[in-house]
């Protein structure tokens, strides 16, 4: 969801990473911070555990 | 706006639409303006989406504002994050569209302009649109589910295991079909060969770049690949005119086991090293010429050349596809109007992203549409084409020669010189007989892009605008048959680590080498036999891969149907029923006439008949390409009609009260959003 102060180049960015399906690091620790718990994967962890799922996803003919 | 205000103005975008299509209609003869379908289009899509998504969203689903959705309720800021709804349109357009609904529109183009875009815009807003809406609201409200776990849950066992069988031997024929165009339109191209093969190293960097050296720069990669993309599309053209040229100048055959390779390199390697980063570059592609060609089409407006219907719509005997109108022209176009496989996509990410159940409505419903303009743009781009071109170019020369006494008598006319000054202008060395859709449709986009290129001032470079054409969907392509192939092999091994558990482990490697080539060869024996058929493979494939999408559609629509009806909405199961009869209707008759037609054009048993006896020697494997299509085309249409069977036994259960209507909903939990 949108960020409140986030710089246009930066939010732009972030939504190019949602659109084509990118690892978003960011949406991670966004989500920890909301849940009160320290993050539990570096960013490497993270993008290595992104990949890993993205290859069960599906594109359409 | 005042409400009588607001009802004028959809009054007028009505009657506006209305217009055009009249135009359209009655046009006879006379060369008709691009300006017409896209005005006739766009009015409907407008007033379907204020009005019939609007009602499915609050009448039938009753979306709620205030109802958590998984993205919500299980945010873990991997899978499930909640996200902007236009931010989520982009995502779940870019998964949906494909090469489907370019391909088939230009193939369809074979019956006149008319046929083809009534169906994508009329199909799309009561079918395709509704299918992928309403299996997102199912998924939404069942934690982001499956569709074959939703069918095993709302239908019975039986019903799930059915329609992951279905998806498994659909991914086949579809992952075959798409290769097989892919080889058609860089046959002999060494510009294209050579461009799409640097597309492997570029990805492969971009992958290293993201994975290992700046993890998580995706933009950076993206930035890089972009560049070295565009070096590679101008470096073809040296190389096309060089000796060194002759190294990427192959035939169809050998392309062919190039991509099988391929196929089966990017199944086994990590995703991050050649899918991931191939799929980004080709969604940036993707999503930016379709922009662009919609501008393009809006500024040029070019004239169609093709008319409104040609002879072929009424005698069957196509050149491109054998078989009339009804049902040929709806299986056809398939993705566009209403496809399967965008179910899977609805239940599968997106619904793990919605923040709020309204947004479903955009998201769902307004993509498929915009997925239909794409399809419309291919219309327009094959129609601007001059007949005879488009039909020397769609067209294997034994067809070709079958179809020439009604080409001459509808003026569909073009000499060998013409093909070879098109062929020069394009950077080719021959454009006929190059069968598939996408030639003819890239030949249609650098036409318009070189159009839109001169009208500001600037060089019209046709051939480069060809093979960025050509670039474009040749890499989502093989974007598809990167992501295809995967997919299938984790269907394999779960499929088998039923009775074997240690080859359902997903990180086994025997387990990943052995599925991923029984899958590689599954597709690959259809397009190699697709490659030397001597009717071009596209006339048999791509009905069958029709057939299958629409079926899984099919599959999809019964799901919605039993989870209305569960709901309490009997009086709204309409909805979902009329597209699911239409797509029963439209694809057992086209199945049947495939199989049993007595036209060995049309039928595979009777091609396979009229070949017995014969002296030529491809006879034999082509008789059993015939009965291996027969037995493909039965298999999709049984597995429905079971599917069918099933689904009605449970609806009358229900409807009759000798079963609880219990719904699998997860429980209602308050959204923070609502606020």
């Amino acid at each position: 969801m949108p960020h409140k102060g986030e710089s246009l180049p930066h939010r732009v960015a972030r939504t190019m990473r949602r659109i084509i399906g990118a690892p978003d690091y960011e949406a991670y620790l966004e989500h920890c911070r909301e849940a009160g718990h320290p993050p539990q994967l570096t960013e490497a962890q993270y993008v290595k555990e992104f990949f890993e799922s993205k290859g069960k996803g599906v594109r359409c003919c | 706006m005042p409400r009588f205000a607001r009802g004028l103005l959809w009054v007028g975008v009505s009657l506006v639409g209305a217009a055009a299509f009249a135009v359209l209609a009655l046009a006879r003869g006379e060369t008709v303006s691009a300006a017409w379908v896209v005005v006739a289009a766009v009015c409907t899509y407008t007033v379907a989406y204020r009005f019939y998504s609007r009602f499915i969203a609050t009448r039938v689903f009753g979306l709620d504002p205030r109802r958590a959705t998984p993205a919500e309720r299980l945010s873990n800021g991997r899978d499930f994050v909640p996200t902007n709804k236009w931010v989520l349109f982009g995502h779940h357009f870019a998964a949906i569209a494909g090469a489907g609904p370019l391909v088939g529109p230009v193939l369809a183009a074979q019956f006149g302009f008319l046929p083809g875009t009534l169906w994508l815009v009329i199909g799309v807003v009561l079918g395709g649109a509704v299918q992928d809406f309403t299996i997102l609201c199912c998924s939404v409200r069942r934690n982001g589910k499956s569709l074959g776990q939703m069918a095993k849950e709302e239908i019975n066992p039986l019903a799930g295991t059915t329609a992951m069988l279905a998806v498994l031997f659909i991914m086949i024929i579809l992952l075959a079909v798409l290769a097989l165009i892919v080889v058609n339109a860089l046959k002999a191209s060494p510009w294209g060969l050579f461009t799409i093969a640097c597309t492997i190293p570029i990805a492969l960097l971009m992958g290293w770049w993201m994975r290992s050296w700046r993890p998580g720069r995706v933009g950076e990669a993206s930035a890089i690949g972009a560049v070295l993309l565009i070096a590679a599309l101008v470096g073809g053209g040296w190389v096309a005119s060089h000796p060194i040229g002759a190294a990427f100048t192959h035939t169809g055959t050998a392309l062919t086991w190039m991509i099988v390779v391929y196929g089966f390199a990017a199944s086994v390697l990590p995703v991050w090293m050649l899918l991931a980063p191939r799929d980004y570059l080709s969604t940036f592609l993707k999503i930016a010429t379709i922009l662009i060609l919609a501008i393009a089409i809006l500024i040029i407006l070019p004239p169609l050349r093709m008319p409104a219907l040609t002879p072929f719509a009424t005698l069957g005997e196509g050149p491109v596809f054998a078989g009339k109108i009804f049902p040929f022209a709806f299986i056809t176009i398939a993705c566009g109007a209403i496809s399967g496989f965008h179910a899977l996509v609805s239940s599968g990410t997106t619904p793990k992203m919605l923040a709020r159940e309204p947004d479903a409505r955009l998201i769902g419903y307004g993509a498929m549409l915009m997925e239909s303009f794409v399809g419309v743009m291919a219309m327009i781009a094959a129609c601007t084409l001059e007949p005879g071109v488009y039909f020397a170019m769609n067209t294997t020369p034994a067809a070709l020669a079958g179809a020439s006494d009604v080409l001459k008598t509808a003026g569909f006319l073009v000499t060998p010189d013409q093909m070879q000054a098109l062929a020069a202008q394009m950077g080719e060395q021959t454009l006929i007989a190059r069968t598939g859709g996408a030639p003819s449709l890239a030949v249609g986009i650098a036409h318009i892009f070189s159009g839109l290129t001169s009208a500001l001032g600037g060089k019209s470079a046709t051939a480069l605008w060809y093979h960025f054409a050509i670039m474009f969907e040749a890499l989502f392509i093989l974007t598809t048959i990167d992501a295809g192939t995967r997919v299938g092999r984790f269907m394999l091994q779960e499929i088998v680590g039923h009775v074997w558990p240690r080859f359902g482990e997903t990180s086994w490697y025997p387990s990943i080498i052995a599925s991923s080539a029984v899958v590689v060869a599954g597709w690959g024996y259809f397009l190699y036999q697709g490659v030397v058929d001597p009717l071009g493979g596209i006339n048999s494939l791509w009905p069958l891969f029709g057939i299958s999408n629409q079926l899984l559609a099919a599959v999809a629509l019964c799901v919605a149907t039993t989870i209305l009806i569960k709901m309490g909405r009997k009086r709204y199961a309409w909805v979902t029923l009329a597209p699911l009869a239409w797509i029963v209707l439209i694809t057992m008759t086209a199945g049947w006439q495939k199989v049993f037609s007595a036209d060995p054009k049309l039928g595979f048993l009777a091609h396979a008949a009229s070949l017995i006896g014969s002296t030529d020697p491809r006879a034999p494997r082509l008789i059993f390409n015939d009965r291996l299509n027969t037995f493909m085309a039965l298999l999709f249409m049984s597995v429905v009609a079971l599917l069918l069977v099933v689904s009605i036994r449970e609806w009358w259960l229900v409807l009759s009260k000798r079963k609880p209507a219990t719904v699998n909903e997860a429980a209602f939990v308050e959204s923070g959003y609502a606020a």
